[in-house]
C-alpha cells in the first residue's frame, strides 16, 4: 500500500498525464472522425493508455521483473533472493486478458467494416448516416401512415 | 456395500459443490463444441440441452440460498482473494434464473425465428455466438471476482455485436447498429475495466467480499471515489442509463427477432445487476459519495428516462422500435428503485427486473412472429393481424397490459411496490411524493403507446392482400408461457417477493466478507 | 335447502366462474349463435342463483373476509359478503339476464357483426362487477375495477368507426389515467399510511392521518375512481354512447358507473369511515363539488338532442347523489346513497333499453326526430315513461326514495342549500325527461312516421317494460332494501 503511494509521490504525476494525454486522444478519435477504420484506431489508442496505466500500477519502486533468479545449475539462488523486490504481476496478468480482449474487439470491428463496405459502398459515417436517413424516409413514406390519420 | 454408499455421496456433494462453476461452463462449452461438429441439425438441440442444464442448475443453486446465506466456490482450489471466486447469494441467484430461464424458454421460439431471418449457412455460428453470450451473461453474475465481471462482460459483449449484426440479412442497418454498439460497448467496458484499476491502486485486492472489507477499513478517499465514478458509467453504458442509452433502440430494432428477444429480456438486467452489487456490496452504501450519486444523479436521470423514452416511444411508427424505446423507460424504473436506496425500493427494483424481463421477452416475441408472417413491424404491416393471428396476438395484449401495470399482472405488482417504496420516504421528505407521482404519471404514457399498438392491431382493417396465417406452434408455445408467467406473477408474487425481499436485504447488509468463503460457503 | 347446499365462499367463485365459463362458451361456440347465446342465457340465470344463495346464506350479516391467496405479503385477493356489496352483486347479475335477452335481440335485430366477442366481453364485465362487488380489501377492489375498465373498451368501441374509435380513446383514457395516477396512489398511499387495505367497519385511517392529508387523500380517490363521473372527470360517459344500446343499458346505467359510486361508497364507509369524515370535515368540498356536478350535469343534459348523450348526462347527475350521499358523512346520507344505486339502476336501464328499442325498430337517435312515435311504440314509451318517473323520484315509483333520504341527511347535518339542490335537480329532471315522452305521445307525428301500431321485436321491447314494473314494485320493497342496508353503517361491536 505505502509502496504504491511513494510511487505516486515520487513519478506518479508525469505518467498519469501521460495516460489521461493517450485516453483522451484515443477518445477524441473516436468521436471526431468520421471514417471508421480511424474510429477503431482510436479506440485502440484508448485501451491501450490503459492498458498502460495497468502496467505502470503494478511496478514497485526498486522492483524488478518477478522471477526468481536463478544461479548456474539453473536452481533458485537463494543468495540472491534476500531483500530483493518485485513487481506485482498480477496488474499484468489481468492485462493480458484485456489485450485478448482489445484484439478481438479490433478485429470484430474491422470485421464489421468490411461487411459495411460491402453493403453500403463506403466506411465514412456522415455518408452512411446520410444513406440511412434516406432508408429511413423510405420507410416512413412507406409505412409512416399508420391509423389512417387516426394516430 | 458401505464403501459404495459413501461413494455415491461423496460424489453427489462433489457435484453439487461444483454447480457454480457448472452453470457457466455448460453453454461455455457448448459453443466451441457447436462449431467443431459443425453440424446445422445438431446446433439448436445442443444449445437447448445447454440451456435446460443451465436452467436446472440455477434452480438448484436458489434452491440452496432460498434461506439466506450463499454458495462459494473457489476456481481450482486456489484460495481467495488471489483465486477467482464465484458467489451465489439470493440476489445472484434470482438473476442467474431469469437469464437462464429465459435463455431456455426463448430458444425454441428462436428455431424458427432464425430459421427465417437468417441464412441458413449462418445458423451453427450464430448459435455458438447465443451460447456464448448466454455464457458471458450467467458469468457476470454468478461470479465474485471483480475483473472476471469484466471478462465475462466482453464476451457476451462480442458475442452480442456478432448476434445484432446478424440482422443485415434482413435490413443493413443492423450492420451499422452492431458498429455503434461495438464502439460505444468497448468504450464502457474499458471504462469499467479503469475503474477497477484504481479500485486495485487504493486496495490491492480484486475479489468483491476483499474488496468490500478493504473498502470499509480504509474510508472513502479520492482513487476509491473516481473507480466508482468509472465503474458507474462504463456499466451505466451498458445498462442503457439515460443518457448512455443511444445505442439501444437501434440494436433492437434491426437485430433478428430472436436476438432482441433474448437480449431484451436479459442483456441490461445482468448490467443492472453489477450496478447494484457494486454500489451495494462492495461500496457500502452508508458513504455519503454512493448515497449522494443515486439521490443526485440516478434518481432524476431514471425520471427523465421514464418520461422521455416513453414520450419517444408514443410517437413511434414500429412496433418494435416502440417497445425499445419503452425498455429505456422500463430500466428507469429499475434505476428508480436502486436510488431509492431502501429495502422496499431495491426489492422493487429487483422485481421489476424479473418482471420486465417476462414481459419485454413477450412482447419482442410477438413482434417476432409478425415479422415472421407479415415481412414486417411497422404499424402499417401489423394492422388488423389481431384478427388474423388472434392466439399471438392475445399473448401480445397480456404482454402489453403487464408493460402498463394493469392490475392482475406481472407489471402492475412491481409498480405497485415501487410507488409503495417512494410513499414510505414520503414522511421525511415531500420529494418522494413527487417521485410517486411522476412513476404513476408516466406509467399514463405507456398506456398511450401501448393501446396505439392495440389500435392497429385489432381495429385497423387487415390488408386485404395479406396470406399472414397464425404463428407456429413452437413459437406460440414460449409466448404463452411467458403470457402465463405475467399473469400467474400478476396475482401469486408471494415467493417471488419473498426472494426478491431476500436478495434486497443481502445487498442493503453490504459484503458478508471474507469470514467464511473457504469453498464450502454456508448460511450464516 | 335439500338439495341446493352451498356454502357461501363456493357460492360467491361460482358467481365470478360462470361469467367467464360463458365467456369461454361464447368463444367455443363463436359460429353457432342459437347455441351461444342461450348458453349464455344459462350461465347468467346461474350466476344470479349463486348470488341468491350467498343472500340466503348470509342475509344482511356482514362475515368475514376469506383470502383466496396472498399476492405480496400483506395484500390479498381476498372477498366477503356485506349488505352493499350483495346489493350491488343481486342487482348486476339480475340485470344481466334481461339484459341479456335484450342484447341478443338488439344485436340481431340491429344487423351488428362479431358477435362472439361481443357477448365474451360483456361477460367479463360481469365477472368482474361480482369481483368489486365481493371485494373484501381495496387491493381487490381495483383489481377488478381495472379488469372492468379494459374489458368494456372493446365493448365501447365495438363499432369501429373512426367516431366509435375516438370516443374508446376517450373513454380509456379517463378511467385508465384518473384510476392510475390517483386512486392507485391513494391506495398505495392508504397502505403506507395504516399497514391495511382491509375494508372495516369505521375505517382504518383514524388515528393514522391527520390534517391536511385526509383530504387530500379523499381528493385522490373522488377523482381516482373515474366510473364515478364526478365533474370534471364526466366527459367519458358521453363518448361511451358510442356503444351499442345493451352495453349503454348494463354498463353504463348499471354496472361500470355503479361500480364507480360502489366504490366511492365503500372507501367512505370502510376506510376512511363516516363518523372520521364527518368529525374532520375533510369531505365538505366534495359535498359541494357533488352538488355542482349534479346540477350542472341536469343543465348540460336539457340541450342534448341526441336521446342516448341526454340519459348520460343524467347519470352523471344522478351519479353525483351517491358521492354526495357519502361525502354528507351521516348514516341517512349514506343510506341514501346506498339505495340510489339500485333505484336508479332499475330506472336508468329502462330508459336505455327504450331508447335501444326506438333505434332498432326506427333508427331515430335524436329526440327531435320522435315525435309522435308513442302511438306506433305505445309499450316502449309508458315504460320510458315510468322510468323517467322514478328518476325524477315521484312516489309510486322506486326512486322517490333514496331522495327522500339524502333530504333527511342533509337536514340532519343542517345543509339546508343542498336540499335546495335536491329540489332543484327534480325540477330539471322533469324538465329534460318528461318532454320526450309529450313529444312522442301528444304532437302530431311528421311526414313519414308510422303511426300504426308496430312495436320493437319482442326481445327488445319486454326487458324493459319488465324493469319499468320493477321500478314500482321497489317502491314497496324500499322499507325492507333500508333495513337490509342497515348494517353497513350501524357499527358493530
Amino acid at each position: 500500500m505505502s509502496k504504491l503511494l511513494d510511487l505516486q509521490f515520487l513519478a506518479g504525476h508525469a505518467h498519469y498525464l501521460l495516460f489521461i494525454v493517450l485516453m483522451m486522444t484515443g477518445l477524441f478519435i473516436v468521436v471526431d472522425k468520421t471514417n471508421l477504420v480511424k474510429k477503431i484506431v482510436g479506440l485502440n489508442i484508448f485501451q491501450v493508455s490503459v492498458f498502460m496505466f495497468y502496467v505502470s500500477i503494478g511496478k514497485v519502486t526498486g522492483g524488478t521483473a518477478p522471477i526468481f533468479p536463478m544461479d548456474d545449475k539453473y536452481h533458485v539462488d537463494k543468495e540472491a533472493l534476500v531483500g530483493i523486490a518485485y513487481s506485482n504481476p498480477l496488474p499484468h496478468v489481468l492485462i493480458l486478458t484485456a489485450i485478448v480482449v482489445g484484439i478481438a474487439t479490433t478485429s470484430l470491428g474491422l470485421a464489421l467494416i468490411v461487411r459495411i463496405r460491402e453493403s453500403f459502398n463506403t466506411i465514412d459515417e456522415e455518408d452512411i448516416l446520410h444513406i440511412e436517413q434516406e432508408m429511413t424516409r423510405d420507410d416512413n413514406r412507406k409505412y409512416g401512415n399508420a391509423m389512417g390519420g387516426l394516430a | 456395500m458401505a464403501d459404495t454408499a459413501v461413494v455415491a455421496e461423496h460424489t453427489l456433494r462433489t457435484f453439487k459443490d461444483h454447480l457454480p462453476v457448472l452453470q457457466v461452463l455448460v453453454p461455455f462449452c457448448t459453443a466451441p463444441l457447436i462449431v467443431l461438429l459443425g453440424s446445422r441439425r445438431l446446433a439448436w438441440p445442443l444449445a437447448f440441452i445447454a440451456s435446460a442444464t443451465a436452467l436446472v442448475i440455477s434452480i438448484m443453486l436458489m434452491w440452496e440460498v432460498r434461506e439466506g446465506g450463499y454458495v462459494a466456490y473457489t476456481l481450482g482450489g486456489w484460495a481467495p482473494p488471489l483465486g477467482i471466486e464465484y458467489r451465489v447469494d439470493a440476489a445472484n441467484a434470482f438473476v442467474l434464473l431469469l437469464i437462464s430461464a429465459i435463455g431456455t424458454v426463448v430458444l425454441p421460439y428462436a428455431y424458427i425465428s432464425i430459421k427465417d431471418e437468417i441464412k441458413a449457412r449462418d445458423h451453427t455460428l450464430m448459435y455458438a455466438c447465443w451460447m456464448l453470450c448466454f455464457t458471458g451473461l450467467l458469468g457476470m453474475v454468478v461470479t465474485g471476482d471483480a475483473f472476471n465481471v469484466f471478462v465475462f462482460l466482453e464476451i457476451s459483449s462480442l458475442s452480442t455485436y456478432v448476434l445484432v449484426a446478424q440482422g443485415a440479412g434482413r435490413d443493413r442497418r443492423a450492420l451499422t447498429a452492431a458498429y455503434d454498439y461495438l464502439i460505444m460497448g468497448t468504450i464502457g467496458a474499458t471504462f469499467f475495466v479503469i475503474g477497477l484499476g484504481m479500485l486495485y491502486m487504493a486496495t490491492g485486492t480484486l475479489n468483491m467480499a476483499d474488496l468490500a472489507d478493504r473498502i470499509a477499513d480504509q474510508g472513502a478517499n479520492r482513487t476509491v471515489r473516481s473507480g466508482f465514478a468509472f465503474i458507474i458509467v462504463g456499466m451505466g453504458l451498458k445498462v442503457a442509463m439515460f443518457p448512455l442509452h443511444l445505442w439501444l433502440p437501434k440494436a433492437y430494432t434491426f437485430a433478428p427477432s430472436a436476438v432482441t428477444v433474448f437480449l431484451s429480456a436479459t442483456a441490461t438486467k445482468a448490467a443492472i445487476y453489477v450496478v447494484m452489487r457494486f454500489t451495494f456490496s462492495i461500496y457500502n452504501p452508508d458513504f455519503s459519495f454512493t448515497n449522494n450519486t443515486l439521490e443526485i444523479i440516478f434518481a432524476p436521470l431514471a425520471i427523465i428516462a421514464m418520461f422521455s423514452a416513453s414520450f419517444v416511444a408514443v410517437f413511434q411508427t414500429n412496433f418494435k422500435r416502440m417497445l425499445a424505446y419503452s425498455s429505456v423507460a422500463q430500466v428507469g424504473y429499475i434505476l428508480l428503485g436502486i436510488s431509492l436506496l431502501t429495502e422496499t425500493g431495491l426489492t422493487a427494483a429487483i422485481l421489476h427486473m424479473f418482471n420486465h424481463g417476462i414481459t419485454k421477452a413477450l412482447l419482442f416475441m410477438g413482434v417476432g412472429a409478425y415479422v415472421l408472417r407479415s415481412g414486417g413491424a411497422f404499424y402499417t404491416q401489423i394492422a388488423g393481424l389481431g384478427r388474423k393471428m388472434p392466439i399471438t396476438s392475445g399473448a401480445v395484449v397480456i404482454g402489453g397490459l403487464s408493460l402498463i401495470g394493469v392490475p392482475g399482472t406481472a407489471g402492475f405488482i412491481s409498480k405497485w411496490i415501487l410507488v409503495q417504496a417512494a410513499l414510505e420516504r414520503a414522511p421525511d421528505n415531500a420529494m418522494f411524493l413527487a417521485i410517486a407521482v411522476a412513476i404513476v404519471l408516466s406509467s399514463l404514457l405507456a398506456v398511450v403507446y401501448v393501446w396505439r399498438a392495440f389500435e392497429v392491431l385489432f381495429l385497423q382493417e387487415p390488408d386485404p392482400n395479406s396470406t399472414a396465417t397464425e404463428a407456429p406452434l413452437m413459437m406460440l408455445v414460449p409466448m404463452w408461457i411467458m403470457a402465463g408467467a405475467c399473469i400467474w406473477f400478476g396475482f401469486s408474487t408471494e415467493h417471488l417477493y419473498e426472494f426478491a425481499a431476500q436478495a434486497a436485504q443481502g445487498l442493503l447488509d453490504g459484503s458478508q466478507g471474507m469470514m467464511i468463503s473457504t469453498g464450502q460457503g454456508g448460511a450464516h | 335447502m335439500g338439495y341446493f347446499e352451498l356454502d357461501t365462499m363456493t357460492a360467491i367463485y361460482a358467481a365470478m366462474l360462470f361469467p367467464l365459463i360463458a365467456m369461454a362458451g361464447n368463444m367455443v361456440f363463436a359460429e353457432f349463435k342459437n347455441v351461444r347465446d342461450t348458453f349464455t342465457l344459462l350461465c347468467a340465470g346461474l350466476t344470479f342463483g349463486s348470488v341468491l344463495v350467498v343472500l340466503s346464506n348470509v342475509g344482511n350479516s356482514i362475515t368475514t373476509p376469506v383470502s383466496l391467496f396472498n399476492v405480496f405479503p400483506g395484500v390479498d385477493v381476498a372477498f366477503n359478503v356485506e349488505p352493499l356489496g350483495l346489493m350491488f352483486a343481486l342487482i348486476g347479475s339480475g340485470l344481466w339476464i334481461l339484459t341479456h335477452i335484450y342484447g341478443v335481440g338488439y344485436m340481431r335485430g340491429n344487423n351488428e357483426k362479431h358477435h362472439a366477442r361481443f357477448f365474451a366481453c360483456f361477460c367479463i364485465a360481469i365477472s368482474s362487477v361480482i369481483g368489486i362487488a365481493f371485494a373484501s380489501n381495496m387491493f381487490t377492489l381495483f383489481l377488478f375495477y381495472e379488469i372492468l375498465t379494459v374489458s368494456t373498451y372493446p365493448l365501447v368501441a365495438h363499432k369501429g368507426t373512426p367516431d366509435a374509435i375516438r370516443g374508446a380513446r376517450v373513454y380509456l383514457a379517463i378511467l385508465i389515467g384518473t384510476s392510475i395516477a390517483l386512486q392507485l396512489t391513494a391506495v398505495i398511499w392508504t397502505y403506507v399510511l395504516t399497514g391495511t387495505l382491509d375494508f372495516t367497519q369505521g375505517g382504518i385511517l383514524d388515528g393514522k392521518v391527520a390534517g391536511w392529508i385526509v383530504p387530500v387523500l379523499l381528493g385522490l380517490y373522488a377523482f381516482g375512481i373515474g366510473k364515478a363521473a364526478l365533474m370534471p372527470f364526466h366527459k367519458w360517459l358521453p363518448a361511451a354512447m358510442v356503444a351499442p344500446t345493451p352495453v349503454s343499458a348494463l354498463l353504463h346505467a348499471v354496472a361500470v358507473v355503479k361500480a364507480g359510486v360502489f366504490t366511492m361508497l365503500k372507501v367512505g364507509i370502510y376506510i376512511f369511515g363516516i363518523d372520521f369524515l364527518a368529525q374532520t370535515e375533510a369531505s365538505e368540498w366534495l359535498m359541494w363539488l357533488a352538488a355542482y356536478s349534479i346540477i350542472a350535469a341536469s343543465v348540460v343534459a336539457m340541450f342534448q338532442d341526441n336521446l342516448k348523450k341526454r340519459l348520460a348526462y343524467s347519470t352523471i347527475s344522478q351519479l353525483s347523489y351517491i358521492t354526495l350521499g357519502m361525502a354528507l358523512a351521516t348514516s341517512m346520507g349514506v343510506l341514501g346513497g346506498a339505495m340510489a344505486i339500485a333505484m336508479h339502476a332499475m330506472g336508468k336501464i329502462t330508459l336505455f333499453m327504450c331508447a335501444g328499442a326506438i333505434y332498432v325498430k326506427y333508427h331515430k337517435t335524436e329526440i327531435s326526430q320522435m315525435q309522435g312515435l308513442g302511438r306506433a311504440m305505445p309499450i316502449t314509451f309508458a315504460a320510458f315513461f315510468i322510468g323517467s318517473l322514478s328518476i325524477i323520484g315521484l312516489p309510486p315509483l322506486g326512486g322517490s326514495w333514496p331522495k327522500f333520504l339524502l333530504m333527511v341527511g342533509a337536514a340532519d347535518t343542517g345543509h339546508y342549500i343542498i336540499i335546495g339542490v335536491l329540489m332543484l335537480s327534480s325540477l330539471l329532471n322533469v324538465a329534460y325527461l318528461l318532454p320526450i315522452v309529450g313529444r312522442a305521445f301528444f304532437l302530431p307525428a311528421p311526414e313519414g312516421t308510422p303511426t300504426k301500431f308496430a312495436e320493437a321485436p319482442l326481445l327488445v321491447w319486454l326487458p324493459p317494460a319488465i324493469t319499468a314494473i320493477g321500478c314500482i314494485v321497489l317502491f314497496f320493497y324500499a322499507g325492507a332494501l333500508q333495513e337490509f342496508l342497515t348494517p353497513i353503517v350501524s357499527v358493530s361491536p
